[in-house]
């Protein structure tokens, strides 16, 4: 594969502290497709927990802060996450309305930055050669990635260009597992019965994996599916192609 | 701390009887109102017009409500503003006094719901009946509608056949047309009987002062022509400019609502009866209520004020499928009540719910005058900081968050402490039981346990490695 330059990777502080695999998984994908790849120096957050909890100073802080370290990089910002992606395209720039020199820098990074899907369903991502022993696969679009970005297709086209992967739909796919961040803190109950619906939809579709782009959503899929004993294996779509090409 | 609205929702997911009422119908509502959209060839043009028609209205609402008044007036209807609910109610008793009315029909009003209006009626010793089918049973029950156009979705025919057999004495059923039928024989007489109708609007018509409302069930045809005084309640932002954007309006609202391309009804008003007509009223109020209103306009949610009330986004909401209409405390419920709800009545006590959202943003993908409703929930959020008590705890951690989310170093070292912490109270990689804030996370699902190495260290480790060979 020709060199095609290099690119930052977000890696989003739930994928560093929680589930590292995905983060492995989206490098060396982004690796194979002829990139790269540096981890930016002194990441962190990107703020989103304060701002959707409606703490904008504290989130002004934080965003700040990732912009003085993004803005110092080169590149194109590759992000394995729709909710910190969108945070970063769209809502830095509302985070920062009466700020100028900030939401300057902000719509500099929202230029540079992709999801992973997008950026890797562009890049040539479904012609990687990716093949699975034969299995079912659901798709759970997060709502951030489907109708923040409104990113759809990428996903999917991906999930179908892994050889052996049968993609199988389930009853209102499109609808909120019930995460939503500190939501599923702050109103846990109400959280829960938003996830029974999605995992009783998810459980009844005959899935042997189920997958998305979002690690918020997929901690939060996989806790229930644990609770419920379910034996359905969730993975971060990075995962699952990586897993394709070992 | 449980609060109002968390025990209310609490009630909510446990009431299974709902669970199966809100499903039949949101779904389906949410099922007809895609196939109905896909009917009008043209529908974003549609949307984007009707909401550029709306947002510039909203701009000069001032200009556009004079301009307004003075068509209504010489169409023959009388004027009145209210700033307030108690306002408007108080203007509609004198109303009703001043030409002797014993005998309210109404037809479906929320701003009349927002007002209160039926106790204030009652309470001046006038009887209203309602004669909207859902909200003739909802007066029956004695209780609050739960939905902006379906006002008993919380109950399920069954529901009703006990509740009208129990209240009306009538052999019990549930099959919906003869339950129909009962509430129809009944108020066929009140139509006759009554002496004055009061009715919402959907829609005022700034150039030429026309009222318009839509009905399924012809009531609203009967309460404005066959009572001889007719009061129309609206809120102040119902204008749309012409009669080419009520045409759009109408497009949006029976396919957005109920999923059809028009309603069985629609009723368009321009004043009292004229010499010649054959029915009627021999006066038309019309009571332009504020209650708020100007409020909202001024702050960070004033686009709120487009919201043509089709409940789209109530049927599209996970949370609202999943409490139901009540839970919101108030007359207008889900994502629309969420916004509209704080605005009329002040942040204060309904500080939760601009919270009560995960951001979906299946609302804004459904709503006709494309609302941009997270953004508002958002500005709400920041308010309700700003303006109530929050939970120390969040409040403490989110400082300290950001703090240390802004330095590297200290990010790190706190993220290790966490990982150790929680890895601690793990079995297998999972958590079952949190303490603190995350307990109730923990209550029905697990919480995988952070990572014995970030992907940071991960990354370099794999780095060195391969630059090393």
């Amino acid at each position: 594969v020709p060199p095609r330059g290099q690119l930052q990777l977000v890696p989003t502080c739930l994928v560093n502290e929680f589930h590292p695999d995905a983060g492995m998984a989206v490098a060396r994908i982004l690796e194979r497709l002829g990139f790269d790849i540096h981890v930016p120096d002194g990441i962190t957050c990107c703020g989103q927990p304060a701002y959707n909890a409606g703490f904008h100073d504290d989130a002004r802080q934080v965003a700040r802060h990732t912009l003085d370290v993004l803005t110092a990089t080169e590149g194109p910002i590759v992000v394995p996450s729709g909710s910190c992606s969108d945070m970063l395209v769209h809502q830095y720039g509302e985070l920062f309305r009466d700020h100028p020199a900030d939401a300057e820098r902000a719509r500099g990074v929202a230029g540079r930055c992709r999801e992973f899907s997008q950026f890797v369903a562009a890049h040539g991502g479904t012609e990687i050669g990716a093949r699975l022993a034969p299995m079912r696969v659901a798709y759970h679009p997060s709502c951030h990635l489907l109708r923040g970005l409104g990113i759809s297709r990428e996903p999917q086209a991906l999930i179908r260009s892994i050889e052996g992967v049968e993609p199988v739909p389930f009853a209102e796919q499109e609808e909120c597992c019930g995460f939503g961040g500190l939501f599923s803190i702050k109103n846990p109950e109400i959280s829960a019965s938003m996830l029974d619906r999605k995992l009783a939809a998810v459980m009844v579709s005959g899935a042997d994996r189920l997958v998305s782009c979002d690690l918020g959503c997929l901690l939060h899929l996989a806790g229930g599916l644990r609770r419920r004993g379910s034996t359905i294996a969730t993975q971060h779509l990075a995962e699952l192609m990586d897993e394709g090409l070992a | 701390m449980t609060t109002a609205f968390q025990a209310r929702a609490r009630a909510a997911i446990g009431n299974h009887q709902l669970h199966v009422a809100l499903d039949r119908t949101t779904a389906l509502l949410g099922l007809r109102r895609s196939t109905a959209v896909g009917s009008l060839d043209d529908f974003e043009s549609v949307r984007s017009h009707a909401r550029h028609a709306k947002m510039e209205l909203l701009r000069h609402l001032g200009d556009s409500l004079r301009a307004f008044e003075e068509r209504l007036l010489e169409n023959g209807a009388q004027v009145h503003w209210a700033d307030t609910g108690a306002d408007a109610n108080r203007i509609i008793v004198e109303i009703a006094t001043r030409a002797g009315v014993r005998r309210v029909a109404k037809g479906k009003s929320m701003a009349s719901e927002e007002t209160h209006l039926n106790e204030a009626l009652e309470h001046a010793g006038i009887t209203v009946i309602e004669t909207d089918l859902g909200e003739y049973i909802v007066q029956l029950a004695n209780d609050r509608p739960s939905h902006i156009i379906m006002p008993i979705v919380h109950m399920t025919k069954e529901d009703v056949g006990l509740l009208m057999h129990e209240r009306m004495h009538v052999p019990y059923s549930d099959d919906t047309q003869v339950l129909a039928q009962y509430a129809r024989e009944r108020l066929r007489e009140e139509f006759l009987r009554a002496e004055m109708g009061v009715t919402g609007a959907n829609f005022g018509v700034v150039e030429n002062g026309t009222i318009c409302l839509v009905t399924n069930e012809g009531n609203g045809r009967m309460v404005t022509t066959l009572p001889r005084v007719h009061v129309v309640l609206m809120g102040i932002e119902k204008l749309v400019p012409t009669m080419a954007d009520l045409d759009r309006f109408l497009k949006l609202l029976a396919r957005s609502a109920t999923g059809q391309k028009l309603t069985a009804y629609t009723t368009l008003i321009r004043g009292p009866r004229r010499a010649g007509d054959d029915c009627g009223p021999e006066d038309v109020h019309v009571v332009l209520l504020d209650n708020g209103r100007t409020t909202i306009l001024a702050g960070e949610t004033a686009e709120i004020l487009g919201c043509i009330r089709c409940g789209a986004c109530l049927n599209a909401c996970p949370v609202y499928r999943t409490i139901g209409g009540h839970a919101y405390g108030d007359v207008y419920p889900g994502p629309v009540g969420a916004i509209v709800t704080p605005g009329l009545r002040g942040i204060a006590h309904h500080a939760e719910l601009p919270g009560a959202s995960t951001l979906c943003g299946a609302c804004r993908d459904v709503c006709p005058v494309r609302l941009d409703i997270p953004r508002m929930l958002l500005a709400l959020r920041q308010e309700a900081v700003k303006e109530t008590a929050q939970p120390i705890a969040l409040r403490a951690g989110l400082k300290a968050f950001a703090a240390i989310a802004s330095r590297p170093r200290a990010y790190r070292a706190a993220m290790k402490v966490m990982r150790r912490v929680l890895r601690a109270r793990a079995t297998d990689g999972w958590i079952s039981r949190a303490p603190g804030l995350a307990a109730g996370w923990t209550a029905s699902r697990d919480l995988k346990a952070p990572a014995a190495q970030t992907f940071e260290d991960r990354w370099r480790a794999y780095r060195a490695q391969r630059d090393a060979s």
